[in-house]
């Protein structure tokens, strides 16, 4: 619940932010996407994912904190908002722990190690 | 609801419209509660698609790599920042439905779902620039990336499919602040369809660094 700025007193309803947060907010997710478009340019292999990723979950959480209010929610909010991607998080960890390391029918049955090919290959990027 | 004794008035500026069992600041925060909890169902929604990008950009890294080169990240970069500007606007929106200055809120939302306009056009672009070249499912060079096209049409045109409910749920909100029905003491609409939209930004940070510039 918001801790009433100024002289208003509506405490009960959500937070009033000050204005030169969403000024500064939209500046800084504008500057991030010019560095995300400017870094993108060259080629640092599979750091370009992570810092792609890095800054996109940088931008995503100053929409959620400032635009969204959740900096000023209850701690409910704040749960409810944690749980997809605590979700996430176990879907795309169960994902990567099984998938790759699985090999498929064909694979098994045209060649002997089929798994250090794909192994391979991913190694290079 | 309309034929009740307590049916809301339309006068100016109002405050909140009578709810049964319920003071005002109690509906304002469950109505935001539900919105939280809707959005985290939208978030997997979305998390399920991140999950497949993620597999078949690990299993087909080179087609990914390739394909992702076909899309014009000037085109992606600028429904970025125009999405962003949008988002700004909604959020100014709420300031001033939280101070119950109803024009503004129109003019801010006008802003907003002028944005989003903006976002569809350039997007109505990419797809027939897709289309032209054969990209799209069922055109003769489709095959070609095969894993990876039908994974951008149907994360992009879900999420455009969200900016257009976006516009019309601001477009209603904007409807009401028309008739000056937000004060200091009721904004629940103008708070609850911003958190949307905010939403239908947010997806966007992940889709646009993912599809048209790592690839």
């Amino acid at each position: 619940m918001g801790h009433s700025t100024g002289s208003g007193g509506h405490s009960e309803l959500g937070h009033i932010v000050p204005l030169k947060v969403y000024r500064t907010v939209l500046a800084i997710l504008l500057v991030l996407t010019f560095i995300t478009v400017a870094v993108a340019q060259f080629d640092f292999g599979n750091m370009n994912l992570v810092v792609a990723m890095v800054v996109a979950s940088v931008k995503a959480a100053l929409v959620a904190l400032f635009f969204m209010h959740l900096k000023y929610e209850n701690p409910i909010t704040w749960l409810y908002a944690a749980i997809p991607i605590f979700l996430l998080g176990l879907l795309l960890g169960g994902v990567f722990i099984d998938d790759p390391f699985r090999i498929s029918p064909q694979d098994a049955v045209v060649a002997a190690a089929p798994a250090e090919k794909v192994a391979d290959d991913h190694g290079h990027h | 609801m309309s034929h009740g004794e307590h049916a809301p008035v339309l006068d100016d500026r109002q405050g909140p419209p009578h709810i049964h069992h319920m003071d005002p600041p109690t509906a304002y925060h469950a109505a935001k509660f539900g919105m939280w909890l809707f959005l985290a169902t939208e978030l997997l929604l979305f998390g399920v698609m991140f999950a497949a990008f993620g597999i078949f950009r690990w299993k087909y890294f080179e087609e990914f790599h390739k394909a992702s080169k076909h899309l014009n990240w000037m085109l992606g970069a600028a429904n970025t920042a125009v999405l962003l500007t949008s988002s700004y606007f909604a959020a100014m929106a709420v300031d001033h439905a939280q101070h119950g200055r109803n024009k503004k809120v129109l003019s801010s939302l006008g802003i907003t779902i002028g944005c989003a306009v903006g976002f569809l056009v350039i997007k109505t672009i990419e797809y027939s620039e897709k289309y032209h070249h054969g990209y799209f499912p069922g055109g003769e060079n489709f095959h070609q990336y095969k894993t990876f096209l039908p994974l951008y049409f149907c994360m992009t045109g879900i999420h455009a499919l969200h900016v257009i409910i976006g516009m019309g749920l601001l477009g209603w909100v904007a409807s009401l602040a028309a008739k000056n029905r937000f004060s200091e003491r009721y904004y629940t609409p103008v708070e609850v369809g911003a958190l949307y939209w905010h939403l239908v930004d947010l997806i966007w940070i992940y889709l646009f660094p993912l599809l048209y510039l790592v690839g």
